[in-house]
């Protein structure tokens, strides 16, 4: 493709999402600078960026990087623990029968309500956080992980078993790839959860965060500032989602195109 | 050595050979809770022979095909693979089942290495092999595209070839051009017969086409209500796709038609 038909795809693709969003942020700066509603409750964006920049040393050194670790550890212990239970489930009915039910019930706790539980078990430590964004995260790859493999691919199993297959060699030649596309969904949606389950977490007990930093200047009635760490949030977590999903595309590059 | 098979083969096609490398005896299968689908069905291929089978759907042949292969475990009776009855069938016999069922995220080469990978052979050893019948089957140069890179005639040849490359001698193929266009299936049939001299295998072939099957095969089973009937077909070989339009074909052809309103 040329730079010129790239940008032209890119333009139909994003264009108009893009021309939304500066239609939005223009209203937006016109109705907060007209008087209609009190800084304190809705700030400008030009308020917004001001804030951002004069606490962008604190955002991006402190309390983002720390954000960041809580979300990279929480998901990583997620990720590991999810796909083996997974496969756990898949290879032995027993496990899917007693870990189901236990799942469910593990998504149906509030988390708010859940969470000051694992600050008097964790303290204020960073694992306090991380029990949360596991909790938040674990869940769809589990079921992702699940499902994929259990979806069809019967046929493809009976062939494989004619030729002699085992069910270690079906798992690994068709189920896993059948499995890929689903458990790549469940990621995707798992790491943004991971920076909802770390703000929360941040939220309820911490001295630094994102989260801790917004709740603070919320009590502070500094609104721009709760909203730049909320944008800086918000982006975390569109940035983790792109990532994955270039990593899906990369994987599975050439493949599962049927 | 090559020479000498060749001659046995041809042998084996013309029913001197008298060793069945496949026998059923009085194999009866149902459904849990249904009626049986055949009761005491017996039959045999000879090492060499080219057999089809051909019935109503519905009257399971897919389900005999299974019971061969070992996907499923007959009632009563027995089935004997190369003078052996077997508790687990499954991995002694290359089976091709109705849609081609290649891997889509394997190159044609990938899904050909699939049955060496199973039997955990060296696979480097096979790729000048697999290469060479690639061009044979017309599929030069295909081996890095992707299944859905291919035409429906294509990928109806590469899932045979993956048949193949699973060494065994009884290919079981279910049905395998059933999914093509007649034109495209009447490019398969000539292919097949062409090749049909060097593959020195035996095969025992699902179909409905009549034609097709007459024309491919050395025997007919007719899979009915009243069990099976072994129909002979006397056709010369070598034979091509034009054979369709001689007398003895026609004749053939109405003498099936015939038997199967009987049984129906």
């Amino acid at each position: 493709m040329t730079m010129k038909a790239r940008l032209k795809k890119w333009t139909g693709d994003y264009g108009l999402f893009l021309l939304v969003i500066i239609a939005l942020i223009s209203i937006w700066e016109c109705v907060v600078s007209q008087g209609m509603i009190p800084a304190f409750i809705l700030p400008a964006p030009s308020a917004i960026w001001g804030s951002f920049v004069e606490n962008r040393q604190l955002l991006l050194e402190v309390h983002l990087p720390a954000t960041l670790k809580e979300v990279l550890i929480g998901f990583g212990i997620a990720v590991i623990s999810g796909l083996l239970l997974g496969v756990g489930m898949h290879f032995f009915r027993a496990l899917e029968k007693v870990l189901y039910p236990f799942l469910v019930i593990s998504q149906t706790v509030p988390l708010i309500a859940i969470s000051p539980i694992f600050i008097m078990w964790f303290g204020y430590s960073i694992w306090s956080k991380i029990a949360v964004t596991i909790l938040t995260a674990f869940f769809p790859i589990v079921v992702s992980t699940y499902d994929g493999l259990k979806s069809g691919g019967k046929e493809y199993r009976e062939l494989l078993l004619t030729m002699g297959a085992n069910r270690w060699t079906i798992f690994q030649k068709i189920q896993v790839p059948l499995a890929l596309p689903a458990i790549f969904s469940g990621l995707k949606l798992s790491v943004v959860y991971c920076v909802v389950g770390a703000t929360i977490g941040e939220w309820l007990g911490a001295s630094v965060g994102l989260g801790y930093f917004s709740r603070r200047m919320s009590g502070n009635l500094q609104a721009d500032a709760v909203f730049a760490a909320i944008f800086l949030l918000s982006l975390l977590g569109i940035l983790l989602f792109l990532l994955i999903g270039l990593l899906e595309k990369q994987l599975l590059k050439n493949k599962i195109r049927s | 050595m090559n020479i000498c098979s060749g001659i046995w083969f041809i042998r084996g096609a013309s029913g001197l050979s008298n060793s069945p490398i496949l026998s059923i005896k009085d194999l009866t299968y149902a459904f849990k809770g249904e009626r049986p689908i055949f009761q005491k069905l017996s039959l045999d291929v000879k090492a060499g022979e080219f057999v089809s089978l051909i019935g109503a759907s519905g009257s399971g042949k897919s389900t005999l095909f299974k019971l061969i292969t070992g996907l499923l475990e007959p009632e009563q009776g027995e089935i004997w693979i190369d003078g052996q009855m077997a508790g687990n069938r499954l991995g002694s016999v290359g089976y091709m089942p109705q849609k081609d069922l290649l891997l889509p995220w394997r190159t044609v080469l990938e899904n050909l290495l699939l049955p060496i990978e199973i039997t955990k052979e060296s696979k480097k050893q096979r790729i000048p092999e697999i290469l060479e019948w690639l061009s044979r089957f017309g599929l030069a140069d295909y081996e890095k595209a992707f299944p859905q890179e291919l035409s429906g005639g294509m990928k109806q040849r590469v899932a045979f070839l993956r048949t193949l490359m699973t060494g065994k001698n009884l290919l079981i193929l279910d049905e395998p051009f059933g999914a093509l266009d007649s034109l495209t299936k009447r490019n398969m049939h000539s292919w097949l017969l062409g090749l049909w001299g060097e593959l020195q295998k035996t095969v025992l072939f699902i179909t409905h086409d009549l034609e097709e099957a007459i024309l491919l095969s050395d025997r007919i089973y007719l899979l009915g209500r009243k069990g099976l009937q072994d129909i002979n077909v006397n056709l010369p070989r070598p034979r091509n796709s034009e054979l369709i339009y001689q007398s003895a074909f026609i004749t053939m052809r109405k003498e099936l038609e015939r038997l199967i309103d009987n049984e129906s």
